[in-house]
C-alpha cells in the first residue's frame, strides 16, 4: 500500500524509517513518529470504527484523548487491549490492530440495522425496558449485549511488568505546551524541583502543529527544541512525556500514568527489559496546569460521517503528521480560529471548497486573508446535509434564517471528502475541577474556566487551560507561575525573562450557536450527533428534556451522554448548551457534571504494579517452616502467617492425615508449631491494674510463675480476643493472643494507654517473632520433655498445669509453659527463633520411640472442638458475649470495671434468649456439618423458614467416633435435648442439642 | 489522599496512618451509674458534622502514636495536630465556608 494522503513536505514524522503496520487484517506503512491515526489518515483509510448503539460507520474526530470514535483493540493474545484512541497509539514496527464494535467487517456490518430500528433504542431504552414488560427484558438482554460491546478483554493473564513510584516537587507542570515549557524553564531556572509531564510522545503541544508561531525570534519549533535542550540540563528537571496526569487528588497528590514502552514492539528487547508502564504518586507543593483546552465539533445534521473531523486535529495531521485527512475539505465553524486551519491545509495543498461561517458578520483579519488566499467564505450559513455513508461526499449548505433557528430552502450542494468543524473550545478543567475547584463561565468565549480553589489544594491554571487562548497569555501566564512556584518553595535564582511571542491575528468575536438547523425538525432524515461515543444525539437531549430528566445529572444517566472512555470530552459542553437553551436557562443554571478520575483510562496493572501474586500481601513464614515443607504439609493462610495444616504421609487423604494425628495426640504425643501465636510483652508499675482493665477476670492475685486464661470484650461487651498471660515478675507479663488478632489487639491496647489513661505506667513490647513456640501435647509429653530437659523438675507439684518455668531443653534456654488447647497435658516450649529448628529436632528424635505425631493446624481445631474450647472469630462474630459462649465464669463479678463491663449490663446482653453456643450431634454419626449451615427448628416444606443460628464448628472427631458440632443457636442452652434441623444441599440433616463439650468434660486428662 | 502532619514525624502521607476514632470523648468512670441510654451515648453516638470535625489518628506505619486532628469534613483541611490530652483548640473559619 501507498500512504496515499501523506504530504510530500512537512510534518515531524521520520519519512527515513518506514514502519509496517495492520490493521484490520490489511498491511500498511507509516512512518517513525506516526500515531496510528495519522498513519491511517497518510494510507487514506477514514472508516476505522462502529458507533456503540447504532453501529454507525465512523471514523477519526480527533488528534488527542478526546477521540470519541477511533477505538481499537491493539495487540494480541494476552497482551491484547480494548478501547484505545488511535489517536494516542505509538506506531511501532509490526503493530497489529483491529476496529471494533462491528461484524463481520468494517463496510459490512449487521449491527447497523440497529440504524433502522432507532425507534426502539431510544435514550434511556435501557430503563424503559426494566420497566415494560419484566419479561421482554430477559429476551431483548441477551441481544442487546452482544451487539452493544466495545472492545475485548484477553483471557489470559497480562505478561507484562509494571511499576509504582513516589515522587515530590516543587511544581508539578500538567502540559508542555507554551505555557507548561514557559513555567518549567522559569521555576526550573529558578532553581526549583519540578516535574513536566505530557501525555504525548513528544513535548510541545499545539506549538508542534503550529506553522506560523514565532517566540523569542525563532520558530514555535525550534523554541520547543530549545526550552527542551535547557530544561534537560537542569539536575532539578524531570520530563516525562507519554505521561497523563490523570487523577488529582486531596491536598495536591496527583497521580500519573507513565507509558514506558508502550511505543515499542511489545517483545523487542528493550520492551522486555522495563516495567511496560509506571504509576507515578506526585505531592506537588504547587500544580500547574497547562492542559490546554479542547476543541468542541459543531451540532450538524449526519456530523458523524466519516471525513468528518474537528478543524484543529486537521491541522494537526497536515502540520505535525503531514498527513492530510482528504483531498477536499469544508470548514464549518463559528469562530476565527478554523480560519487558520483553511490557511494551513491550503499552504500545505489540500484544497478547501468553501469556510461554513454561521456567524452572520464574519469579518475580521483572518476572514480577509482567507478570503485574499482565494478560499470561500460563506457567512450566515449552515451545513444542513451531509452526503456519503462509508465516507463523506458532499454537503448541502444553506443561509440561516429566523435567528439562526431556520434555514433558506433553497441549498447549494459542495463537493467534498471532508466537513472539518469549529464550535469553539473549552479549557482542559477535569484536573482543576478534580482537585472540586469551582467553574464559572465565560460568555465570550462560550466555555467554562477554573473559578474558586477548594481550600488545602494549591494549583494554578494558565494559558489556554483558564480560557487565555493567545499564544502571548500562555507564555506569559505560564512564566509567572513557574517563578511565583518556585519562589514560594525558597528558590530564588535569576530566571531571566519571560518569552516573548510575535504578532498574533486579533480575534473576531465568536457566535453561540448550539445546533446547526437543517430544515427539518431534530431527528428527521439524519442524526444531529452530540455525543458520538454513546450514539447520543440532540433529539435525544431534546427527548430527556420532554420526559423530565432536565438536571445534568438526570441527563447524563438517562442518555448516557459523557460516559465510557471519552468521557464527554468533545460533549458535555454542548449537551449542557443544548439542554439550558431547552429549558430557557443560562448555561451555567444548569450545571455541569462531576470531574472525576482518571483523565483518560487506566491500565489496571498499572494500579496493581508490582503489588500482586507473592507481594499482594507480606508472607510470614516461622523458622520451623522449611521443615514443614519438606514434610509435605500443606499451608493454610492465617492472616499473613503461613501455617502448617496437616502432615500427610504416603497415600494418606487429608482425612486419613487428621484422624491420625489427633489420635496420636489423645495416646501417646503431638507436636505442633505454635511460633505464630500473638505476644506481647507488657511491663510497668500498672501492669496488673491494666491488665485488670482488659480482661474480664482478675489479674491482681496471679503468682509470679503462673499463667492464666484471659477474656478480652470490646466496650461494647462483646468478645474481641481470648489467650493466656503469664506473670513473669511483679510488674512483668507475657500476654499471648490469637494469630490473626494480634496487630489488632496491639493497637487496642495502646489506644488505651496512649488515649484514656495517660497517668499509667505500662510499656508495651510485642514479641511475636522473638519467641519460637513448640507444644508437644498428650500423654507422654511429661516423659518426652523429662528426656531432652532433665535438670527441669516435671512432677506436678513442682511444675503444675497453669504456671511457666525457664529451663534448658536440648541444650537451649527454653521458657516453658505448661498450658493447653487440646485438653492434654501440654508443654509449650518458647525459645529464641534461631534454635528452633534445633529443639523441634531434638524432640522428634527422643519422641520416635512413643511415635512422636507432628500435627497441623486442622488436627488441632479438631482437638480443641473435642473439648469445646473456642476460637475467637469463629466462635464469636463480633455480636457474642461471654455469657452467650456459656464462659459466664471468666467475668469477674467483683471487679469495679473493665473494658466492656456496663454492656453487659445493657437491657439487650442480659437477654435470657439471645444466641448461645451449644454442641450438636448429628443423627447420623458420620454426617459432618457444614461450617455455617443455617439452623432451623421448625421445619417447612421450602423457605421462608426462621433460622435460629449456624453451625459455627464442625469436625468429625476419631476420638468420639463421629461428627460433633458447635453452633450459635437463639435460646440454645434453654434447648438442651431437642432436636434441630439442617436444611442444605437438597436434603435436611436432624441434631441434637448436647453442651458444647464431646470428650473428657471432666477435664481428668490435664496431667496426662 | 491527605498528607497529616504527625506532631512527632512531621508531614506523612494518609496511607501511614490509622484512622482511631472521633477525639474528646472520655470514658465514663461512673458507667454502673448510668442508665442504658447515658451509656449508649457513650458508646455509639458520635458526632457527624459538616466542617471542623475532632477526631484520633494513629501513625501506625510511623510512630504508633495516637494524636488529635482538627479535620474539615467538607475540604479536608487539617488545621491543628494537638497532642491526646490536649484541649480542642477553637478553628476560626472564614466566612461562608
Amino acid at each position: 500500500m501507498t500512504q496515499v494522503n501523506r504530504l510530500p513536505h512537512g510534518g515531524r514524522v521520520d519519512s527515513s524509517k518506514p514502519l509496517r503496520f495492520v490493521f484490520d487484517g490489511r498491511p500498511y506503512e507509516g512512518y517513525q513518529g506516526d500515531t496510528l491515526a495519522s498513519a491511517l489518515l497518510a494510507n487514506g483509510v477514514v472508516l476505522v470504527g462502529r458507533s456503540f448503539k447504532y453501529h454507525r460507520p465512523r471514523g477519526i474526530l480527533s488528534a488527542g484523548a478526546e477521540e470519541p470514535n477511533a477505538l481499537i483493540q491493539l495487540g494480541q493474545g494476552n497482551r491484547s487491549e480494548p478501547n484505545l484512541r488511535a489517536t494516542q497509539i505509538e506506531l511501532y514496527e509490526g503493530l497489529v490492530a483491529e476496529s471494533q464494535n462491528r461484524w463481520p467487517s468494517l463496510t459490512t456490518d449487521v449491527g447497523a440495522v440497529n440504524s433502522l430500528f432507532h425507534r426502539i433504542f431510544p435514550s434511556g431504552f435501557y430503563y424503559k425496558t426494566f420497566m415494560w414488560p419484566k419479561t421482554f427484558w430477559m429476551k431483548y438482554e441477551h441481544f442487546i449485549r452482544r451487539m452493544a460491546g466495545l472492545g475485548k478483554c484477553p483471557t489470559e493473564p497480562d505478561p507484562d511488568r509494571y511499576d509504582k513510584l513516589h515522587a515530590h516537587a516543587d511544581a508539578l507542570i500538567v502540559g508542555a505546551g507554551p505555557a507548561g515549557l514557559a513555567a518549567a524553564l522559569a521555576a526550573g531556572r529558578a532553581g526549583a524541583r519540578v516535574i513536566l509531564v505530557d501525555e504525548q510522545q513528544e513535548m510541545g503541544g499545539s506549538l508542534l502543529s503550529d506553522r506560523q508561531a514565532v517566540i523569542d525570534g525563532v520558530s514555535a519549533a525550534q523554541w520547543v527544541a530549545n526550552a527542551l535542550a535547557e530544561l534537560r540540563a537542569m539536575p532539578e528537571v524531570t520530563l516525562l512525556p507519554r505521561t497523563v496526569a490523570f487523577g488529582y487528588y486531596d491536598h495536591n497528590l496527583v497521580s500519573l500514568m507513565e507509558r514506558v514502552t508502550d511505543h515499542l514492539p511489545p517483545t523487542s528487547p528493550e520492551a522486555l527489559n522495563q516495567p511496560r508502564q509506571r504509576l507515578w504518586r506526585v505531592r506537588a507543593k504547587d500544580v500547574i496546569l497547562a492542559t490546554g483546552a479542547i476543541e468542541r465539533p459543531m451540532v450538524y445534521i449526519d456530523n458523524d460521517r466519516p471525513g468528518c473531523m474537528l478543524a484543529s486535529a486537521a491541522q494537526t495531521y497536515v502540520n505535525r503528521y503531514g498527513a492530510a485527512p482528504g483531498k477536499r475539505a469544508v470548514i464549518m465553524t463559528n469562530n476565527d480560529t478554523a480560519y487558520q486551519v483553511a490557511l494551513d491545509l491550503v499552504d500545505a495543498g489540500v484544497s478547501v471548497a468553501a469556510i461554513v461561517d454561521a456567524r452572520e458578520n464574519a469579518e475580521g483579519e483572518l476572514v480577509a486573508t482567507a478570503r485574499a488566499r482565494g478560499i470561500e467564505v460563506l457567512g450566515n450559513h449552515a451545513i444542513t446535509r451531509v452526503g456519503g455513508k462509508l465516507a463523506v461526499r458532499e454537503v448541502e449548505v444553506r443561509r440561516l434564517t429566523g435567528d439562526g433557528k431556520s434555514v433558506s430552502s433553497d441549498g447549494r450542494t459542495i463537493t467534498c471528502d471532508m466537513v472539518l468543524s469549529s464550535g469553539g473550545w473549552q479549557p482542559t478543567v477535569h484536573l482543576f475541577s478534580q482537585a472540586r475547584g469551582k467553574l464559572k463561565w465565560n460568555q465570550d468565549i462560550l466555555a467554562f474556566v477554573p473559578d474558586k480553589l477548594l481550600p488545602g489544594q494549591n494549583n494554578h491554571s494558565v494559558g489556554a487551560a483558564r480560557g487565555a487562548f493567545a499564544l502571548t497569555d500562555c507564555l506569559v501566564d505560564g512564566f509567572a507561575a513557574g517563578t511565583a512556584a518556585a519562589h514560594a518553595a525558597g528558590h530564588t535564582e535569576p530566571a531571566g525573562s519571560t518569552p516573548v511571542a510575535g504578532a498574533e491575528p486579533a480575534h473576531s468575536p465568536m457566535r453561540e450557536m448550539w445546533v446547526m438547523p437543517s430544515g427539518k425538525p431534530l431527528g428527521h432524515d439524519g442524526k444531529h450527533f452530540v455525543d458520538y461515543q454513546n450514539d447520543v444525539t440532540a433529539a435525544d437531549v431534546a427527548l430527556a428534556h420532554r420526559e423530565g430528566y432536565r438536571s445534568v445529572e438526570h441527563l447524563k444517566r438517562y442518555t448516557t451522554m459523557g460516559m465510557a472512555t471519552d468521557q464527554g470530552k468533545t460533549s458535555n459542553i454542548n449537551a449542557l448548551a443544548l439542554m439550558a437553551d431547552l429549558r430557557g436557562v443560562a448555561i451555567p443554571e444548569v450545571g455541569t457534571t462531576t470531574f472525576r478520575p482518571p483523565y483518560t483510562p487506566v491500565t489496571i496493572g498499572a494500579f496493581a504494579g508490582i503489588d500482586k501474586g507473592d507481594f499482594l500481601d507480606p508472607i510470614r513464614k516461622t523458622p520451623l517452616h522449611s521443615w514443614h515443607e519438606q514434610h509435605g504439609a500443606p499451608f493454610e493462610t492465617v492472616g499473613q502467617w503461613h501455617r502448617a495444616w496437616y502432615y500427610p504421609k504416603p497415600g494418606e487423604t487429608m482425612h486419613d492425615a487428621v484422624n491420625r494425628e489427633v489420635k496420636a495426640v489423645r495416646t501417646s504425643v503431638g507436636i505442633v508449631d505454635a511460633s505464630t501465636l500473638g505476644k506481647i510483652d507488657i511491663q510497668g508499675p500498672d501492669a496488673a491494674w491494666f491488665l485488670n482493665m482488659v480482661y474480664t477476670n482478675a489479674w491482681s492475685k496471679l503468682e509470679p510463675g503462673r499463667c492464666r486464661y484471659g477474656l478480652m470484650l470490646g466496650e461494647d461487651g462483646m468478645v474481641m480476643d481470648d489467650g493466656v498471660t503469664s506473670r513473669i515478675a511483679e510488674n512483668h507479663f507475657h500476654m499471648t493472643t490469637t494469630t490473626g488478632g494480634a496487630a489488632r489487639v496491639m493497637a487496642w491496647l495502646e489506644d488505651w494507654l496512649q488515649c484514656e489513661w495517660t497517668d499509667k505506667k505500662v510499656y508495651l513490647t510485642s514479641v511475636t517473632e522473638q519467641w519460637a513456640v513448640i507444644g508437644i501435647s498428650g500423654p507422654m509429653s511429661r516423659k518426652l520433655l523429662s528426656e531432652v530437659a532433665p535438670d527441669l523438675p516435671l512432677d506436678d507439684q513442682s511444675f503444675p498445669h497453669l504456671s511457666f518455668r525457664d529451663g534448658v531443653v536440648a541444650g537451649v534456654k527454653c521458657r516453658i509453659f505448661r498450658i493447653t488447647f487440646t485438653g492434654e497435658a501440654t508443654y509449650e516450649l518458647n525459645m529464641a527463633p534461631s534454635y528452633a529448628m534445633h529443639v523441634w529436632r531434638a524432640l522428634m528424635q527422643a519422641g520416635e520411640k512413643y511415635g512422636i505425631t507432628p500435627y497441623g493446624t486442622e488436627a488441632m481445631h479438631v482437638l480443641r472442638a473435642e473439648k469445646g474450647f473456642i476460637i475467637v472469630g469463629q466462635e464469636t462474630d463480633g455480636t457474642t458475649t461471654p455469657q452467650d459462649l456459656g464462659m459466664d465464669w471468666i467475668v469477674s463479678k467483683q471487679k469495679p470495671d473493665f473494658l466492656g463491663k456496663r454492656s453487659l449490663q445493657r437491657s439487650d446482653t442480659k437477654r435470657p434468649d439471645r444466641k448461645h453456643l451449644i454442641g450438636l450431634l448429628t443423627e447420623d454419626p458420620n454426617e459432618v456439618l457444614p461450617e455455617g449451615a443455617q439452623i432451623v427448628a421448625e421445619l417447612k416444606d421450602k423457605p421462608p423458614m426462621e433460622m435460629i443460628g449456624h453451625v459455627t464448628s464442625s469436625y468429625y472427631s476419631p476420638n468420639c467416633g463421629r461428627s460433633i458440632a458447635m453452633a450459635l443457636v437463639k435460646n440454645g442452652r434453654n434447648r438442651m435435648g431437642e432436636t434441630l434441623y439442617m436444611p442444605y444441599d437438597g436434603k435436611v440433616v436432624k441434631a441434637k442439642v448436647t453442651e458444647p463439650k464431646f470428650y473428657d468434660p471432666e477435664g481428668a486428662r490435664i496431667n496426662g | 489522599m491527605l498528607l497529616i502532619p504527625c506532631p512527632y514525624c512531621g508531614k506523612r502521607d494518609e496511607h501511614e496512618f490509622t484512622y482511631a476514632r472521633e477525639g474528646h470523648i472520655a470514658r465514663p468512670t461512673n458507667g454502673e451509674q448510668l442508665t442504658d441510654a447515658e451509656w449508649a451515648q457513650y458508646l455509639f453516638m458520635r458526632k457527624n458534622p459538616k466542617g471542623v470535625h475532632y477526631e484520633r489518628w494513629m501513625h501506625a506505619k510511623g510512630c504508633r502514636r495516637y494524636f488529635n486532628v482538627a479535620r474539615d469534613t467538607v475540604t479536608h483541611e487539617i488545621y491543628a495536630v494537638y497532642e491526646m490530652g490536649q484541649p480542642a483548640p477553637v478553628i476560626e473559619r472564614e466566612n461562608g465556608r
